[in-house]
């Protein structure tokens, strides 16, 4: 870590050691917290499951709040945790740099199709 | 002065994944950390499905006939059974994940809870949680009570 400018500046890396893990533990409580609620809504729910009762768990405001919230902690933590894989197993930097924009790319589109789903319903 | 003969000790390296995975003897806490990155991947992998059951089964009535129509029937080609096989993947995944996750969490928490005996109690029942609720939900998934 003694050369880290110009042409031996590192490019792809966690950067920023605790602020990533400290989110990535966040973001995973938020989501634990997310699976709880939504389980207690299912256990709750008298009667046999169908699409009203489904569909009316995440069509109530509050909730709808919550589930994007939750959508953007999920969308952190699995770029946390996939830098990290890409880290470990691949070495060659051109190639890492291009996993990481896959995987950037790979989970704004899922979140921004998550948050539409969401958000007509 | 004698010489000094260097003894020549043993090296540790990094494991072979094709010569020594064969053979390599992974403790309990072991496998559930590397389990823990398996199933964070086949997530990963699989996240347009899994958005892709959250939008046809919420959506409208309509989609979620095809939801159901997926397990039940199949589609694009692909018996329903495969695609049951797939959300037990994705179910076992998610009840890895969280219960090793959670582990990790007692461990930041606690300091108590980093020692070698922890470690290793608290991973064998990472995976009878995760690895007993998959059956319970692959059962009812395919229908047997």
């Amino acid at each position: 870590m003694s050369v880290n400018y110009g042409s031996r500046r590192i490019v792809a890396g966690a950067h920023y050691g605790l602020r990533d893990w400290l989110a990535q533990r966040a973001t995973a409580g938020i989501m634990a917290l997310f699976t709880i609620i939504v389980l207690a809504q299912l256990l709750f729910s008298r009667g046999p499951m169908g699409y009203d009762k489904w569909a009316g768990i995440f069509s109530a405001q509050w909730m709808k709040v919550l589930t994007f919230a939750v959508v953007l902690a999920l969308a952190y933590h699995v770029w946390v945790g996939m830098r990290d894989i890409w880290m470990d197993y691949v070495k060659p930097v051109g190639v890492r740099l291009m996993l990481h924009i896959f995987t950037i790319v790979w989970l704004l589109g899922c979140a921004g199709w998550a948050v539409q789903v969401l958000w007509r319903l | 002065m004698t010489e000094l003969v260097k003894p020549v000790r043993p090296e540790f390296r990094n494991i072979n994944a094709f010569k020594d995975l064969r053979t390599y003897r992974l403790p309990p806490a072991g496998w559930v950390s590397i389990l823990h990155r398996v199933s964070g991947a086949i997530m990963f992998v699989l996240l347009p499905f899994i958005i892709w059951m959250f939008d046809t089964s919420v959506s409208s009535e309509i989609s979620f006939a095809k939801f159901k129509a997926c397990f039940n029937v199949g589609m694009l080609g692909i018996p329903g059974v495969l695609w049951k096989l797939v959300a037990l993947a994705l179910i076992w995944a998610y009840l890895h994940h969280f219960a090793a996750g959670l582990r990790h969490l007692w461990m930041d928490i606690s300091h108590k809870a980093v020692s070698k005996e922890f470690g290793k109690t608290s991973a064998l029942a990472t995976l009878a949680v995760s690895l007993g609720l998959a059956l319970i939900l692959g059962l009812k998934l395919f229908g047997a009570y």
